[in-house]
């Protein structure tokens, strides 16, 4: 596969981008969001069409009309986010769309099916049950499924996008081991990623795209991490790294959390027998693999979710448990994981987010009646000090990049001058320039003496950041590190519940 | 190849030409259905437009019928805008009609009309607003689907009604002649009862298009200006950000559900003070109306917004108007009834274009299909 050039006029997503990528290799296309990559690999999967250019695959010309096109000419995906019916078993979803008469004639041969399945699992490492159902699979062993379906269908170019932000480092390990036996039998896998370790851990080759545009084209084993995040920015940029705060935790208790239990949405114990305690001034990381149960901690500690057990308490008050304003009332801010469906209602203007949580404070609504002037002045002030970038107070939320976004939601959340602040992944997803932005308010809130909690799943991230690290398996809390002296290793292995093994 | 996309962007012009666009091809495709059936499509034009909007007459039968039209309208405006989506407003007019002829007809003749009509819209929102919160409660605390629950309550609404005049010696039955006892029917209103109109340049003007164009006004003030409409405006767009900036979701639920019903038995007591003066629950009757399902259509076209629901219940009032005159030995109802079904359908369909587009061809974006 050799030679794509393509571009995109009217927004310019991609620029006159020449990208290849040999047979046999594991090329990495790393790029900050908005760089590009999606649009990229939309079109090498047939999902867009390209204005100007041209795609060969293994030297032959390509023309795709719609995905199956793409499917045909061997190029499978693994999206970011699964695309697998639950309670389907792992092999009905493989062969889910499927043309080839194996899967499509009328009589269905589940049994050949699964032995084929099982059969190209083994092959490439990848263990998970044919006859498993999707909903009992952990989010790796989802991954694995949708590594297989392109696999069953014979892809010879294979393209994940960030498919280690759900695993464990051990999981990402074994993860790259299935890449690299891939590559070794000539396949061609494509490795969408922004970071910059993983790129080097796995990749022959890496693209850099930034602004639209193919920035270089480097061997993976020759270059820093540091040159890479330059090209990527284009500037020099500071690495996640510990900054020693000018002020260190205080000695008071700001969250107190004692013998949480809460229930998930199923109905199942999410988080069983949690204590936790956040000082003033300090920011306490919880590490973990998504689906842990930091969703629901998060959830039961700012009152959206009822506990089953255990309490909460801000300083030296009770907090009602279940209920959201009396939460927002203590001093808890929070910044949810899902900023767009739950930190914002995303179809309203800035202006209305802006004042979310204050609507009903003295100045903005007098009585029943709002105050719109006084509102457009909330949302034009958050835009100012947090370099929101904005056309005005009355686009659509929606419309924000995740970046602005978040600053929006961080705005918002930091001028309650809460106690506490609970941050549920909140660079997920943002790009390097976001990050930075998003780990100095941070800290600029510890500092101020805000309990800060921070849920994450980039280790990176909690590492740089955090005064002290737990980890979240399974619904409970083990290990308490030191970030300055644990090593990956022993914090990968909590996150994968190895202490209890 | 034609392929249907949604539009990255939503030009604000397309809004206001869409649906005069939509108008203009259905009357083409009227003019097919007509010429077909040997009519001149411009004379049925023309006799459409005056029977609805030409002259005083024309102009008294429509506000007539679009006064109930209005109300229904706002009552699914109100609930929809919330992504609550009651579609009970039609048994909740029945209710309303039930509750308000039930007031009149306790209070009797001698009393003074203000106080008739108050006690008969008081009582008729009231009525209707329980009535509607009965989905309402079951959405707000257990979470039932208040699509269904208030589906299933038009038709018990509607049963309740008929059990009152026809199964039953219920005070809303007439038993004082031997003939409402064998042909049964509701205790008519007296004269004195009967809601006052008003003539503006010759068309009369009932108290209840005055009172919807009311509603119309408090529920836009409602929408815009109170915290109570911010709350609506943010649980609409996401139950989980009302959630999360501590907002009492079930409570709102409930008012919601309960102004919505409230604005709908307005409706039904508009009709027996208004209009019938009887409760009417022969299947021509309330019954046969379908004001309520209709009212689902005008909030929709009128997106929810009040004043358009107002423009658009005039219009498709004029519409039902322009309906019932044209019917006669020459011009079938059935024929009348394509007409208006191609009218609402070509306007609905139009709606889709202001959000997708239509590519003819080889398609630069496709629309996305999961491979």
């Amino acid at each position: 596969m050799q030679g794509i050039t393509k571009r995109f006029p009217g927004v310019l997503a991609n620029d006159a981008v020449d990208f290849e990528a040999a047979a046999g290799e594991v090329h990495a296309l790393l790029g900050e969001n908005g760089a590009g990559k999606s649009t990229l690999s939309n079109i090498l999967t047939g999902l867009y069409r390209p204005d100007e250019g041209a795609i060969s695959i293994y030297g032959e010309p390509a023309h795709f009309d719609s995905p199956s096109d793409a499917i045909d000419a061997g190029i499978g995906m693994v999206h970011q986010h699964f695309r697998l019916v639950a309670p389907f078993t792992v092999a009905e979803n493989i062969i889910l769309g499927e043309h080839r008469p194996e899967a499509r004639s009328f009589v269905v041969h589940p049994r050949r099916i699964e032995r084929h399945v099982a059969g190209l699992g083994e092959r490439y490492g990848l263990a998970v049950h044919p006859r498993a159902r999707v909903w009992q699979l952990s989010v790796g062993e989802q991954q694995r499924v949708e590594i297989l379906k392109a696999l069953y269908r014979e892809a010879r170019i294979l393209i994940l996008d960030e498919p280690t932000a759900v695993l464990t480092p051990q999981e990402s390990e074994a993860l790259f081991g299935t890449l690299r036996a891939m590559a070794r039998e000539g396949r061609t896998v494509i490795f969408i990623s922004h970071k910059l370790h993983e790129v080097k851990a796995v990749a022959d080759r890496v693209t850099v795209l930034r602004g639209g545009r193919n920035v270089a084209t480097l061997t993976a084993a020759e270059a820093t991490p540091r040159e890479l995040a330059a090209l990527m920015v284009g500037r020099e940029i500071e690495l996640a790294k510990r900054v020693e705060r000018a002020m260190p935790p205080g000695e008071t208790a700001g969250l107190f959390v004692e013998g949480l239990g809460v229930r998930g949405d199923r109905g199942e114990e999410a988080i069983r027998n949690v204590t936790l305690t956040v000082r003033e001034g300090e920011i306490l990381g919880v590490a973990g693999v998504a689906g842990n149960g930091q969703r629901e901690l998060a959830e039961a500690i700012t009152g959206m979710r009822p506990l089953s057990r255990g309490s909460v308490r801000v300083g030296a008050r009770e907090l009602r448990t279940g209920d959201p304003r009396a939460a927002i009332a203590a001093g808890i801010a929070h910044v949810p994981e899902d900023r767009l469906g739950t930190g914002v209602a995303a179809g309203l203007s800035i202006a209305e987010n802006s004042v979310l949580k204050s609507y009903r404070h003295r100045g903005i609504s007098h009585g029943p009646i709002l105050n719109w002037g006084m509102i457009r002045e909330v949302a034009r002030d958050l835009i100012r000090r947090y370099a929101v970038a904005t056309p005005g107070p009355n686009l659509r939320a929606r419309d924000l990049s995740g970046g602005n976004l978040q600053k929006l939601v961080l705005g918002r959340e930091f001028s309650s001058a809460p106690k506490v602040l609970i941050a549920a992944s909140p660079t997920r997803g943002l790009d390097v320039g976001a990050i930075e932005t998003v780990h100095a308010y941070l800290r600029e809130a510890a500092e101020s003496g805000v309990a800060v909690l921070l849920i994450s799943e980039d280790l990176d991230e909690i590492r740089a950041l955090a005064d002290r690290i737990v980890v979240i398996y399974e619904g409970e809390l083990s290990g308490d590190f030191d970030p300055e002296t644990a090593t990956v290793e022993e914090i990968g292995l909590a996150m994968a519940g190895g202490e209890r093994g | 190849m034609i392929a249907v996309e949604r539009r990255l962007t939503q030009p604000r012009w397309l809004t206001y030409v869409i649906p005069f666009v939509s108008v203009a091809v259905a009357f083409g495709i009227m003019a097919v259905v007509l010429l077909a059936t040997g009519h001149d499509p411009g004379r049925t034009y023309r006799r459409l437009f005056d029977a609805a909007f030409h002259g005083s007459a024309a102009w008294t039968d429509t506000v007539t019928l679009a006064t109930p039209l209005i109300f229904t309208g706002l009552a699914a405006a109100v609930a929809f805008r919330m992504q609550l989506f009651n579609i009970g407003a039609e048994g909740q007019l029945y209710i309303g009609a039930i509750c308000a002829a039930g007031a009149a007809i306790w209070l009797g003749p001698d009393h003074a009309l203000t106080l008739t009509i108050l006690a008969m819209c008081v009582c008729g929102a009231a009525g209707a607003a329980l009535w509607a919160l009965i989905a309402g409660v079951l959405r707000a605390f257990a979470r039932t689907n208040e699509i269904i629950t208030t589906l299933m309550l038009n038709y018990v609404a509607g049963l309740l009604l008929t059990y009152m005049i026809f199964d039953s010696a219920s005070p809303w039955r007439d038993v004082s002649t031997v003939q409402t006892r064998s042909f049964p029917q509701s205790v008519a209103l007296k004269p004195s009862q009967f809601w006052p109109t008003v003539t503006v340049f010759g068309v009369s003007v009932s108290f209840g298009f005055l009172l919807a164009i009311g509603v119309a006004v408090a529920l836009w003030v409602l929408f815009r200006v109170t915290r109570f409409g911010f709350e609506m405006n943010v649980i609409g767009d996401s139950q989980r950000a009302a959630r999360y900036s501590g907002m009492r979701t079930r409570r709102k639920i409930l008012a919601v559900m309960a102004i919505s019903g409230a604005v709908a038995g307005l409706g039904g007591a508009s009709q027996i003070g208004d209009f019938s003066h009887v409760l009417d629950a022969s299947p021509q009757g309330l019954q046969g109306a379908a004001y309520g399902y209709t009212g689902i259509v005008v909030a929709a076209l009128g997106r929810y917004n009040p004043f358009a629901v107002f423009l658009v219940g005039v219009l498709v009032g004029g519409l039902q108007n322009a309906g019932l005159f044209l019917q006669g030995a020459d011009f079938p109802i059935g024929l009348v009834g394509v007409i208006q079904g191609i009218i609402l359908f070509c306007v609905l369909g139009g709606e889709l274009l202001v959000r997708y587009r239509v590519r003819l061809g080889r398609r630069p974006v496709a629309a996305v299909e999961t491979s």
